[in-house]
């Protein structure tokens, strides 16, 4: 109970005293975990209108697969990042281990199917309801996936917030890609391991506390900014 | 407007769904001119054979030929649905939204949208969700979009089902506007009356066939078959 008062207390201090290594290392997960999250929904999204419009063998075992992976362990997920980057794997020349680009590649493997599973589940439903007037209208398959996006794009706002707080509260892939070098790659969550790991429990709180104030503020940010739950928006 | 697209000709058509046949097989053809009401007891095959004749419903045997390609013939024709379908956006996007998905600039498409809102009443609507506009409201608005993209053909699904006769009768004057203006009407309803006013031609379906057709005076008048008379006269037809 101490520790938690201290942690409360050390986080605000942290947050007031504007700290610059706490601010650097907010700054630092927020772009990587920002990064991964475009990224992410640059392929989730589409994907998740085409699994929702589009009939094709497979279809539901795709689906099934891609909703297994949403609990793709991410440490088995940063293993194999490794081992494709490091020195010996094909993508070594590269020099990318051990680099915030290998902590965004990462994160994006383990976001990029939770945001596609839940996009698809809204996309589905939507494409129940429309599916009669787009056939009738006669628009092409581009037209369809884009109207989708468009119609449904306050649910994949949900989908992308699910993504960025999975991706944001993140440890096991990203240590194991980026290493926790200080000022390089080091993190809020992989912050947080470094101070438990050294008995430092007041600060590795801190930093939690932190870290929920982050993922808070951006999604209502993005919530503001996205206007949802106004009068008259869907 | 005379259309290129008729005389529609249907022969042997049928759909089936799960291995049983919904509707067919139905023999049919239709002239350009008027509007044709399909009428008949739930369940007879109105709705399906509406969704055949566009497209939208998969054609399982005989044949469905349109005067002209039917690639042109469906680019040619729109559809409203008993249950009108909104769009998750303004009324204006709604009404607009066929012709920008066929390349009209967003700001042309809005002003011809705004123009249909007025003539189906729906003017100071026009920025606001489709979704909270009322049954009647959303109708019309079905109907201006269909009628957007100047169809020479418009199917209509019991497009006045469980609405007040104040919304009917708008509606309705919607739809003889359109008439007049050449679009050929297709339209299934349960609403005799409606039929009467509406129809130059009358196709009867029971138990997914085409029982009877006919011009609408001669088949109020004096109906050929039993079925037909205890239908016009409000018995259960079995």
């Amino acid at each position: 109970m101490v520790d938690l008062w201290q942690g409360l207390s050390q986080a605000f201090w942290l947050v007031v005293t504007a700290d610059a290594e706490l601010a650097s290392i907010v700054l630092r997960s927020l772009r990587i975990t920002i990064t991964a999250l475009v990224l992410a929904c640059l392929i989730a999204l589409p994907l998740a209108a085409l699994l929702a419009v589009r009939r094709f063998r497979m279809r539901r075992t795709v689906i099934a697969v891609l909703n297994a992976l949403m609990g793709l362990p991410p440490v088995v997920v940063g293993l194999v990042v490794y081992v494709l980057l490091s020195r010996s794997g094909p993508f070594g020349a590269l020099g990318l281990l051990f680099t915030p680009t290998a902590m965004i590649i990462a994160q994006m493997i383990v976001i990029t199917p939770l945001i596609a599973s839940i996009a698809h589940q809204s996309l589905r439903d939507l494409w129940h309801d429309y599916h009669d007037l787009l056939i009738s209208i006669n628009v092409t398959q581009g037209q369809k996936i884009r109207t989708l996006l468009w119609d449904a794009r306050r649910a994949l706002l949900t989908a992308a917030l699910a993504g960025f707080g999975r991706g944001i509260g993140e440890v096991g892939a990203i240590m194991i890609v980026g290493g926790n070098i200080d000022n390089v790659t080091r993190v809020l969550t992989t912050a947080i391991a470094l101070e438990v790991g050294k008995g430092e429990f007041a600060l590795a709180l801190a930093l939690g506390f932190v870290l929920i104030a982050t993922a808070v503020g951006v999604n209502m940010v993005i919530h503001w900014l996205g206007q949802t739950e106004r009068e008259g928006k869907w | 407007m005379v259309s290129d697209m008729f005389p529609l000709r249907v022969t042997g058509a049928l759909t089936r769904r799960h291995g049983k046949v919904l509707v067919g097989p139905v023999d049919l053809e239709l002239e350009g001119q008027g509007t044709c009401v399909v009428i008949g007891p739930n369940g007879a095959g109105k709705t399906t054979l509406l969704r055949l004749l566009h497209g939208i419903a998969r054609l399982h045997g005989g044949r469905i030929d349109w005067a002209c390609d039917t690639a042109a013939a469906r680019a040619a024709q729109a559809f409203v649905f008993q249950r009108p379908v909104m769009l998750r956006r303004s009324v204006g996007e709604n009404i607009a939204y066929p012709i920008l998905m066929r390349g009209a600039a967003r700001a042309q498409a809005l002003t011809q949208a705004k123009d249909w809102a007025g003539r189906v009443g729906l003017e100071g609507f026009f920025d606001r969700p489709a979704t909270v506009l009322s049954g009647g409201e959303q109708q019309k608005l079905a109907i201006a979009r269909a009628l957007i993209c100047a169809p020479e053909l418009v199917f209509l699904d019991e497009p006045c089902a469980s609405l007040d006769g104040r919304a009917t009768r708008e509606i309705e004057e919607v739809l003889t506007a359109a008439q007049a203006a050449g679009t050929r009407l297709i339209l299934s309803t349960h609403d005799m009356g409606q039929a009467r006013r509406l129809a130059s031609r009358v196709v009867f379906m029971l138990h997914g066939r085409v029982h009877e057709t006919g011009p609408a005076e001669a088949f109020f008048d004096n109906p050929r078959t039993p079925q037909a008379r205890a239908f016009l006269n409000g018995d259960i037809v079995e």
